[in-house]
Parts: structure tokens; C-alpha cells; sequence
């Protein structure tokens, strides 16, 4: 079990996907508007990651490995469409709330990555295991903005009022500009923590989000992985190029 | 003809992709560094979402919205069949491109890969059925938004490009000045929420 133990500490802290790896960001910024939307997004994606890591790690030698792309995303996709539907059925306001983002759950980078990098290599358990680690540090992620959020621009959390009557609520927070600012104050509130650490002489862990470039992106066998902000076109063009030529020789 | 215009100038700049609906962010973010790289990522997804939202609707509505087929309970099956259709559609409209039109394969070849991830895709592709929007209307949906991602970019990189050497805060190097950027734009495009 201790592995196991090991996968749920390294997704809820190590490599928790919103403050250390970066990723997913397109929910994190959009459901955030409170705590509760927050965490039923979280938890949602929890589920979906958790059975889609399992089917992934039990099929992961059936799988033929140039295929395995297409076959994640129907994977992935299906487990999506499961659980837009028992949140119709069971939690209807919070599907209302959440609205086109559940199904959109099936692009998101966190998933296609877990399962490129982690279940289509592991055995069924341990993968199962960082399927729930990944998903609950994310749906921390997601929690906590939610509530800076939700208690800035509405004065409440979780819908309790919490702030007193006299404070007047900076609306603009749980409208879009205030997901920007709130998510540029925590990435630069993680480059402090970063610089710290390296003058310590400690590891630094590696974000992942497309902001910070594609060496170190779990998805970069779905995206290609060729452009990262440093690249100019040129390189990449070579970069394409180089691909386009092995491709050829590889007789694809 | 008034609805369609008001349907294009809602998804381009009311309802902005990026900077209201937040799909999309990982290339908004990503590939702004310059404006002739984000001219040519906003280029492809132009090209694509049309195509896609044109292909998408095409689906729907001769199969999976179809009352003759399985009584139109088809519907449940949208976002797997949207998902897998925008997948093969990018791999061959890159394909296409490569043999017929080199040019336009060399302006925007190495951005189509890509945009199989990009949320935006598939958000057209739902919104358009969710909204009960026709082939024509998803197709004019579609172009309008992408041209919204287009123009949003295209800014950002242009604003990135001027403040490149600005004295930024230490820990607001790289990500959070971007993203500080991308919220006063936000602001900036709440101006447009009047127009409808």
C-alpha cells in the first residue's frame, strides 16, 4: 500500500495539477466563480480520472501503441458522458452551473496526461490511486480559488455570508478579469516559493502548462509538442520539418 | 440576416472565447510571444473551427439529432462522436493541405496538430447543438468565434511584443504578467456588452 499512499501524496502535493504542474487551466479559470462550483467540478473530474486511469491501465496492453491516442479519448469521452448524466439526473443545479464545461472535461490536459504518462505504463492499482491523488489535488486546486473568489467578489463562502454587511463585494472577482488576476497572483506567488527553494538548494519542480513551454508537458504526445512560448516559428518550422522527414522514412 | 450578424458579433466579441468563456487558454497563453506566430495559430483555428462546426452540424443533424434514427435518442453520443470526428478532421484537413495547397500548409502546418486539444473546438461544436442552431448559424457561430480568438491573440501578442523589456516585479516575471495582461483585456471587453 505504501505506493499507493505515495501517488496520493504526490498528486495532492508534489505535482498537484493547479499549483505545481499548471494544468487544466481552462476550467480552473472558468468554474471557479465559487467554492461549491469549484468543488462539484473537481469532484466530477476526480470521478472521471479515477475510472479513466483504471480502464487505461487495464487495457494498456491491449492497446496497440499507435492507436492509443483515439482509444484514450473514447476512453475518456465515455466516462465523461456518464457522469454529465448523473449530474442531470442527481445534482441539477450544479449542472446548470456548470454547464458546457463538464463535457468539456474530455479535453482536459490533465486526463490525456495522467493516462499517457502514468496508467498506460502501471499496473491497475497504483494507477488507480493517482488517478484519485491527481484528481483530489486538483479539485483542492479548484476549491481554493473558489473561495478567494467566491469571498472577494461576493463577500460569502460556500453561499454562507461570512464577510459583514458593510463590505461591499468586489463584483469584478467572479467575473472573468478577476479569474486572471486571481490566477496570475498564485503563479507568481509559486515563482517566490520556487526562487526560494532553489536558493535553498532544493529540487524545483517543473510546471507543465503550455504557459512554460513543452519539455517537461505530460501531453505533449497529444499535442505535438513542438511550441512552447521560447520557440520562434522558424524552429518550429525545422522542428515540423525534422518530424515530416522521420514520418516519410517511417513510411507514414 | 440581422439574427446571423447579431450571432457573429456575440460570440466574436461579447462572449469573447478567451477572455470571457475561457476555452482555449493553453495557446492564448502559449503561442502569443509574437504577433506573426499568434496570426498564424489564430489563422488555423479559424480554419478549423469553421470547418469543424460545418462538419459537426452536418452530423448532427443527418444522424445523431436524426428523429428516424433510433427515434433521435442519438443524442447522448455527441460529445464522443464530436471529439473523435474533430480529431480525424485535423489530421486530414493537414493531409489536404500538404498535397494541394503548400502554402497554406507552410503558413499553418505546424500550428493544426495543436488545435485537436484546443477546448474551443469542441466548445463550437457543443454550444451549436445546445444552442439549436441550424448549418448555416453553426457555421456562421463557428467562423465568429474563431475570429474572436483571432483578434484576442493577435492583441496579446502585439501588447506582449511592447512590454517585453517593461520593468515587471520579480515574481511577475513570465505567466502572471500575462495573465495580469489578459484580465485588463477582459475589462477592456466588457465594453462590448452593450452592443447586443
Amino acid at each position: 500500500m505504501n505506493k499507493c499512499t505515495e501517488r496520493i501524496f504526490n498528486g495532492l502535493v508534489k505535482e498537484n495539477p493547479t499549483f505545481v504542474l499548471m494544468l487544466g487551466m481552462c476550467p480552473t479559470l472558468a468554474v471557479t466563480t465559487s467554492a461549491t462550483n469549484g468543488i462539484g467540478m473537481g469532484l466530477s473530474t476526480t470521478a472521471v480520472l479515477i475510472m479513466s486511469n483504471m480502464l487505461i491501465s487495464m487495457l494498456r496492453k491491449i492497446i496497440p501503441d499507435s492507436v492509443r491516442m483515439p482509444a484514450f479519448i473514447v476512453v475518456v469521452a465515455s466516462f465523461v458522458t456518464i457522469v454529465d448524466f448523473l449530474l442531470e439526473g442527481f445534482v441539477p443545479s450544479l449542472y446548470d452551473s456548470l454547464g458546457l464545461y463538464i463535457p468539456l472535461i474530455v479535453v482536459n490536459c490533465i486526463i490525456l496526461g495522467r493516462a499517457e504518462s502514468y496508467a498506460s505504463k502501471n499496473p491497475v492499482l497504483p494507477s488507480i490511486f493517482d488517478g484519485v491523488g491527481m484528481g483530489l489535488g486538483f479539485t483542492v486546486g479548484l476549491t481554493c480559488i473558489g473561495i478567494v473568489r467566491e469571498l472577494i467578489g461576493a463577500g460569502q463562502i460556500f453561499g454562507f455570508q461570512v464577510m459583514p454587511d458593510s463590505y461591499e463585494p468586489f463584483t469584478i472577482f467572479i467575473l472573468a478579469p478577476g479569474a486572471f488576476f486571481v490566477l496570475a497572483c498564485l503563479v507568481a506567488l509559486q515563482n517566490k516559493v520556487k526562487k526560494n527553494l532553489a536558493k535553498k538548494g532544493k529540487e524545483v519542480p517543473k510546471t507543465a502548462g503550455c504557459g512554460e513551454g513543452c519539455a517537461s508537458c505530460a501531453s505533449k504526445g497529444i499535442c505535438g509538442g513542438h511550441l512552447s512560448g521560447s520557440e520562434t516559428v522558424s524552429e518550429m518550422s525545422a522542428l515540423k520539418k525534422d518530424a515530416d522527414k522521420t514520418n516519410e522514412q517511417e513510411g507514414v | 440576416m440581422q439574427e446571423l450578424l447579431l450571432i457573429a458579433v456575440g460570440s466574436a466579441f461579447v462572449n469573447n472565447v478567451v477572455l470571457s468563456q475561457f476555452l482555449g487558454i493553453c495557446p492564448f497563453l502559449g503561442v502569443s510571444k509574437n504577433v506573426k506566430t499568434a496570426a498564424g495559430m489564430g489563422g488555423a483555428v479559424v480554419f478549423v473551427i469553421t470547418i469543424a462546426s460545418f462538419v459537426t452540424g452536418l452530423i448532427y443533424k443527418f444522424i445523431l439529432g436524426n428523429p428516424n434514427i433510433m427515434g433521435g435518442e442519438l443524442e447522448y453520443l455527441n460529445t464522443i462522436v464530436f471529439i473523435l470526428v474533430i480529431a480525424a478532421l485535423v489530421q486530414f484537413v493537414e493531409m489536404f493541405l500538404k498535397k494541394s495547397i503548400p502554402s497554406l500548409y507552410n503558413a499553418l502546418g505546424v500550428y493544426l496538430p495543436l488545435i485537436t486539444t484546443n477546448c474551443a473546438v469542441l466548445g463550437v461544436a457543443l454550444t451549436n447543438v445546445e444552442s439549436g442552431y441550424g448549418l448555416l448559424t453553426g457555421v456562421v457561430n463557428g467562423f465568429a468565434t474563431a475570429a474572436g480568438f483571432l483578434v484576442s491573440i493577435v492583441l496579446m501578442a502585439g501588447i506582449r511584443e511592447k512590454t517585453e523589456h517593461n520593468d515587471v516585479p520579480e515574481s511577475f516575471k513570465g505567466t502572471p504578467i500575462v495573465l495580469v495582461t489578459a484580465g485588463l483585456m477582459a475589462i477592456a471587453f466588457f465594453g462590448f456588452s452593450g452592443l447586443i
